[in-house]
Parts: structure tokens; C-alpha cells; sequence
């Protein structure tokens, strides 16, 4: 049988050689092609949250991944399922990766029943930024509430390991109450080192906390603040940033230079499967990072 | 763009030898409706006399040859402590006969999401770089507004593209693949006769549409009206079954989960097309649902359409077949929806 048309292997083009690097966006390669990963230390946080470091089997894939504070990865078990989750460690650690994962669903059940050793998949890095490199020479103002911190713990490592180049920053910490603080065996570092202020409050205090009872907002009116001057990262549930950025607001910080990191169920990272859609766009491509001005903009986003 | 005629014994002739290479998948009649009229469906056929190339409409369309209602991403073989993973992309040409001109502009569109954006699919390029398309003219039905939204006419997105100029075929030829496969037969050059046919047709479908729906305003109406009390009673009547979706050319959006074989041997990740109205849309772990309610998420499949979709590519996500609102079954349907909405702004 002679056959008219004969297929096309698409992955003879010269795009598909080499590892897959996520940060070429518009390169066709294998978009679904996982880094193998192999979780090395997993720290206990909390009773509902815990950290793993990851460190990508592959040298070349290793040395490939980079990514900028706020962004996400797909971290995948096979066999179980993919979820998305933002990085917590710094950007400048080409050792390995740290997640901050509260068990909610199947697969993030699960991996707090693994065990160091096992191998896991990533994809990655997707999504926008802080824009860590616009706030130099300014104020800078992180605000996290509950699981926030986790997606705040990368901004902190590059604006502290930076420290220099920003003017005064301040760190914003609340929770429901004590038990529920994340990375509590790094606040002295961050204070010492990194040259931080740090302030942290409960909504319900305990028998041995000594610290503020309340919340965010009211750490948030104490603070004397140089609206000109000030950049703002907040990261919370929607309640909580709605809250603080209309009273940044008020205070007269421009809403483009508040900056909110929203959450959305997703499939791909890839702005393809559109179930992250929020407003006219999908959260995976357009954010999860979004200034507060966009963020008010789109449509259903708080 | 250029132009040929076909004598028809000359196109029959050409499928025939298509038939003969490769896989030929065409409108195929499957059976009557209640209504006692015919239904058709893109499926592989075997010989020229099984394309009813005379079709009003396909209930589901030929996307799914392109996006695969199921397809798996990659699979895995697990052993003790470790696994593998393996990524495969469909090589296997097919031809597709009979593709009217609203369903290669639905190409033309997931084109742009899946080949042009960030995070080109290899999985959709592989089929579509693997796929001949010789498309073909037909007169509107009552429902079709594919003229409202430009989708009337192809510019781009096929191989070959047929007009029935009643004893000849007037071909436009989209790509060097079709025009090499006109050599094949005894392709003429375009006579002014032949042009001034083809105009007349073109001119007499252009004058049978019957349903004209305006978009330009869309974007901006579907912002306003964003909590227009309108959404809850289109959104009262939808039964949250997803059938506009399956059955349109352009809906792409999809699910991933995994599968794993009974002896935990191998598995795969699995892609499966989904629609903004099923309930777990937008559901997250915890069971907080982002659209809980039958009217966020139907409102959400206008407002991606007519103003997601606009945003990005300076176009709607739809082609005017009505297929969703043929399939509706309690009449939701384009026209219909987006009427209601600007005799609100004109109330």
C-alpha cells in the first residue's frame, strides 16, 4: 500500500533536545515531561502542614530549574494525581526545593504519609512573580496570614539574603492561634540576620503565649508606614487581603504596589486547561501573583 | 491563496485514492432523530458513498480528532521504590473529509490556545500536523450564525477547501500538502466563468442566514451586566450537564487525573475534557467550590467566551454552529442569552 501522506514525527525538531526548561514558554517540547524528584528531609510544621525538601534527581534538569519568588510548580505522584503548589525556599538554592503543604486533598493526604526516598515528579516553574527586583530601594511590607507564609517564605529569603538594596522591611504575621505558626525555628533568623521586623499575632491565645492577641489588621494600623515609598506583599485567605489592602489603600499605598498571590484549582500550569479561570484570564498564566489594582479588576477574584 | 476547479468524478477519484493510503474519516449517517431527520457523525469511513457530504450539521464536532474527548499524557511503569515515565504523541495521518467551514475556523482558534500561546501542546500539534483537512461549503440552517461572528468564511486552518459549483468543485488550496495531492488528480486552472460562479455562491450563502446575533458589544455588555439578574434565570433553568461543551467546536478546557493498572504494574496520566457548568469545575481540596452555584458557572462560560477569550485574542470563542443549543435540552442557546442580555442594557 503506498501511503499519500506519511506522518509527522514532531519531536525530530531541534526544540525537543535538551531538558525541558519551563521558563522558555513559547518553546514546543515535552510540556508534560516531569523532573524526578526525590523528597530528602521532611520537616514537621504544624499538625496540618509539614515541609519537603526536594532535590531533582537529573543534574542537567537540576541545573536547568530556576525560578523567582511567588512562582509555583505541579508536583505530581504518579498514579495519585498533580496538584499545584508555590515554592518556599529561596531562589538562589540550586540544591533543592522546599514546599510547604497542608494535607486538604488525595494527593497532599498522602504525601504526608511518604517517607523520605520517595520519588516524586515536578513540573515547573509556572506562573508570575513578585517583583522582588522593582522594590529595591524601597519599603517593603510582607503580610501573611495562616498558610500564606508559605508562599511569603521565598520573597523573605531573596529580600533578606538582598538585604541592602531595600529600605525598611517589615513582616506581618497572624494566625487563629499559637499551635498554627509556620517556620516559628526561623523567626530569630530573620530578625538577627536578615534585619527583619517582625511582628506576629494570634486571634486566640494559649496558657504560654506572650505575644499580641488579634488581628492582622490591627499589627497593620500600629505600623507607621511611608505610603510613597512602600511596597507590599500579601498573602492570605481573600478575606484577609481584601481587609488589609483596602486599609493600605486607605493609607494612601498605590494598588499597583500591593501585590497578592491568589489561589484556583488546577490542572496543567499552563494557561490551557482553564480551570484556574478567574475574571477574564486564568490565574496560572496572568498570576497566581496579581497587583491588587488587576486583582480588583477581575471578576469573582476575592 | 490559490484556486482550482475539480470535476466531481475527479474528487471522488481523489478520496478514492486516499481511501486507499490512509484513514479517510468523513460525515457518516448514523441514524434519524425524533424528529425523523437525519443525524450524522465525523467517523472513519471505507468507501466515497458513505460520506454524506450533503450534512446540515454534525451533532458532536470533529474537534475530538484533534482533542481527544480521553487521552493519556504519559504513562508509568512502577517498580518497588521508583518509576518511570513515558510520553508518546500520535504519528498516525488521517484525512478528514467534509469539514464545513465554522468547524476549521474552531481549528483556527484552538490553534492559537494550543500552538501560538505560552506552552505550545505537542499532543494537539501532533494531530493536527498529522491531519489532512479538505473542508466544504454548505448553506446555513436556520440556526447557524457563523456570519455574525466571522466564522463564515476560511482563510486559513485546511488543505483544500470545496465549493459545489453544482457540475465541478471550486478548490481554494490552503497548503502545499494540498496542492501536491491536486497533482495527483486533473486539477484546472480557474476560468472567469468559474469566478463568477464562485462569487455567486458565495453571495447566496451569505443571504440565507435567518440568525444574526450582534458581538461587538459583548466584552464591555458581559462586564456590566456581570450581576444582571438575568444569569440566575437562564442559570435556574441549566441542569449543570455539560453537553454544551462536549458538543462545541472551540471548548477546550479539561480535567487530569491518574490511572493505575490492577497490579499496580503501570498507570497514566490521564487528560479528559471537562465543562465549566459540571459542579467540580472550580472546586478545591477542602470542597471550597469558587462557582457553586448553576448561574456562576454558566455565566462563566459566556464570559469566557465573549470576554476571556476576546481579551487574549482579540476574537470570541465561538463559531456560531449552535450546536450547544441544539444539544441544550431546556433551550439554552447564543442567541437566545445574548439577546435577553442587550434588551436589558436597552431597558
Amino acid at each position: 500500500m503506498t501511503r499519500i501522506l506519511h506522518g509527522v514525527d514532531i519531536t525530530r525538531g531541534a526544540s525537543f533536545r535538551g531538558v525541558v526548561d519551563f521558563n522558555q514558554r513559547y518553546r514546543l517540547q515535552h510540556v508534560d515531561r516531569n523532573f524526578k524528584s526525590t523528597i530528602t528531609t521532611i520537616v514537621p510544621l504544624t499538625d496540618m502542614e509539614k515541609l519537603f525538601q526536594l532535590r531533582i534527581d537529573d543534574d542537567a534538569e537540576r541545573a536547568t530549574f530556576g525560578f523567582l519568588p511567588g512562582q509555583f510548580v505541579m508536583l505530581e505522584v504518579p498514579g495519585y494525581g498533580e496538584v499545584p503548589i508555590s515554592i518556599s525556599s529561596s531562589p538562589s538554592n540550586k540544591a533543592y526545593i522546599e514546599l510547604c503543604i497542608r494535607r486538604a486533598g488525595t494527593v497532599t493526604n498522602l504525601l504526608h504519609r511518604a517517607r523520605p526516598g520517595a520519588k516524586v515528579g515536578l513540573r515547573g516553574p509556572f506562573g508570575t512573580h513578585f517583583p522582588t527586583g522593582q522594590m529595591k530601594g524601597h519599603d517593603v511590607l510582607l503580610i501573611a496570614g495562616g498558610l500564606g507564609l508559605a508562599p511569603l517564605r521565598a520573597p523573605i529569603f531573596d529580600i533578606t539574603e538582598n538585604r541592602a538594596a531595600y529600605g525598611r522591611v517589615h513582616i506581618l504575621y497572624g494566625t487563629k492561634d499559637p499551635s498554627q505558626l509556620l517556620f516559628d525555628y526561623q523567626y530569630e533568623t530573620w530578625r538577627r540576620v536578615g534585619g527583619v521586623e517582625l511582628s506576629i499575632a494570634v486571634e486566640h491565645a494559649d496558657a504560654d503565649w506572650k505575644g499580641e492577641v488579634g488581628l492582622i489588621t490591627h499589627l497593620l494600623d500600629r505600623l507607621t508606614l511611608d505610603a510613597d515609598d512602600t511596597f507590599a506583599i500579601v498573602c492570605g485567605p481573600p478575606v484577609m487581603f481584601k481587609h488589609v489592602c483596602s486599609r493600605l489603600s486607605a493609607r494612601g499605598v498605590p494598588m499597583d504596589r500591593m501585590f497578592v498571590s491568589l489561589e484556583r484549582r488546577m490542572h496543567c500550569g499552563m494557561g490551557k486547561c482553564y480551570r484556574c479561570n478567574v475574571g477574564h484570564t486564568s490565574t496560572c498564566i496572568d498570576g497566581p501573583v496579581f497587583d491588587y489594582w488587576s486583582v480588583m479588576n477581575l471578576k469573582e477574584s476575592i | 491563496m490559490l484556486f482550482r476547479t475539480l470535476a466531481k468524478a475527479e474528487f471522488r477519484k481523489l478520496v478514492e485514492l486516499l481511501l486507499a493510503a490512509n484513514e479517510v474519516v468523513g460525515p457518516k449517517r448514523v441514524g434519524t432523530n425524533v424528529r425523523g431527520e437525519p443525524l450524522h457523525q465525523f467517523l472513519p469511513v471505507s468507501a466515497f458513498d458513505e460520506l454524506a457530504l450533503d450534512y446540515a450539521n454534525t451533532e458532536f464536532p470533529p474537534k475530538t480528532y484533534f482533542l481527544p474527548y480521553r487521552e493519556d499524557l504519559c504513562s508509568y511503569r512502577f517498580g518497588d521504590d521508583d518509576w518511570t515515565q513515558d510520553i508518546r504523541y500520535q504519528v498516525h495521518p488521517r484525512v478528514i473529509v467534509g469539514m464545513h467551514a465554522c468547524d476549521i475556523n474552531g481549528l483556527v482558534k484552538l490553534d492559537k490556545v494550543f500552538t501560538r500561546d505560552t506552552f505550545p501542546s505537542p499532543y494537539y500539534l501532533s494531530r493536527r500536523k498529522n491531519t489532512l483537512i479538505i473542508g466544504i461549503d454548505h448553506l446555513p440552517g436556520p440556526k447557524c450564525f457563523c456570519r455574525s461572528v466571522g466564522a463564515d468564511l476560511v482563510e486559513r486552518g485546511f488543505d483544500l477547501f470545496l465549493s459545489d459549483l453544482d457540475t465541478r468543485y471550486f478548490v481554494a488550496i490552503g497548503s502545499d500538502r494540498g496542492f501536491g495531492l491536486l497533482q495527483r488528480v486533473d486539477a484546472k486552472a480557474i476560468t472567469d466563468e468559474d469566478r463568477a460562479d464562485y462569487l455567486a455562491l458565495r453571495h447566496r450563502i451569505a443571504d440565507a442566514f435567518e440568525t444574526h446575533v450582534d458581538v461587538q458589544n459583548l466584552p464591555s455588555l458581559l462586564d456590566i451586566e456581570f450581576e444582571s439578574k438575568l444569569w440566575k434565570k437562564w442559570g435556574d433553568k441549566c441542569l449543570s450537564c455539560g453537553a454544551c461543551a462536549m458538543v462545541c467546536p472551540t471548548c477546550y478546557c479539561y480535567g487530569v487525573h491518574e490511572r493505575v493498572s490492577i497490579d499496580f504494574r503501570c498507570g497514566a496520566k490521564v487528560k479528559q475534557l471537562h465543562s465549566c457548568n459540571l459542579l467540580d469545575f472550580a472546586m478545591v481540596a477542602g470542597n471550597h467550590n469558587f462557582r457553586p452555584t448553576r448561574e456562576s458557572r454558566l455565566k462563566y462560560r459566556y464570559y469566557h467566551q465573549h470576554r476571556g477569550f476576546v481579551e487574549a485574542y482579540d476574537e470570541p470563542n465561538c463559531v456560531g454552529c449552535n450546536r450547544c443549543g441544539h444539544a441544550c435540552l431546556v433551550g439554552i442557546n447564543p442567541p437566545d442569552v445574548i439577546a435577553d442580555l442587550q434588551a436589558e442594557e436597552r431597558r
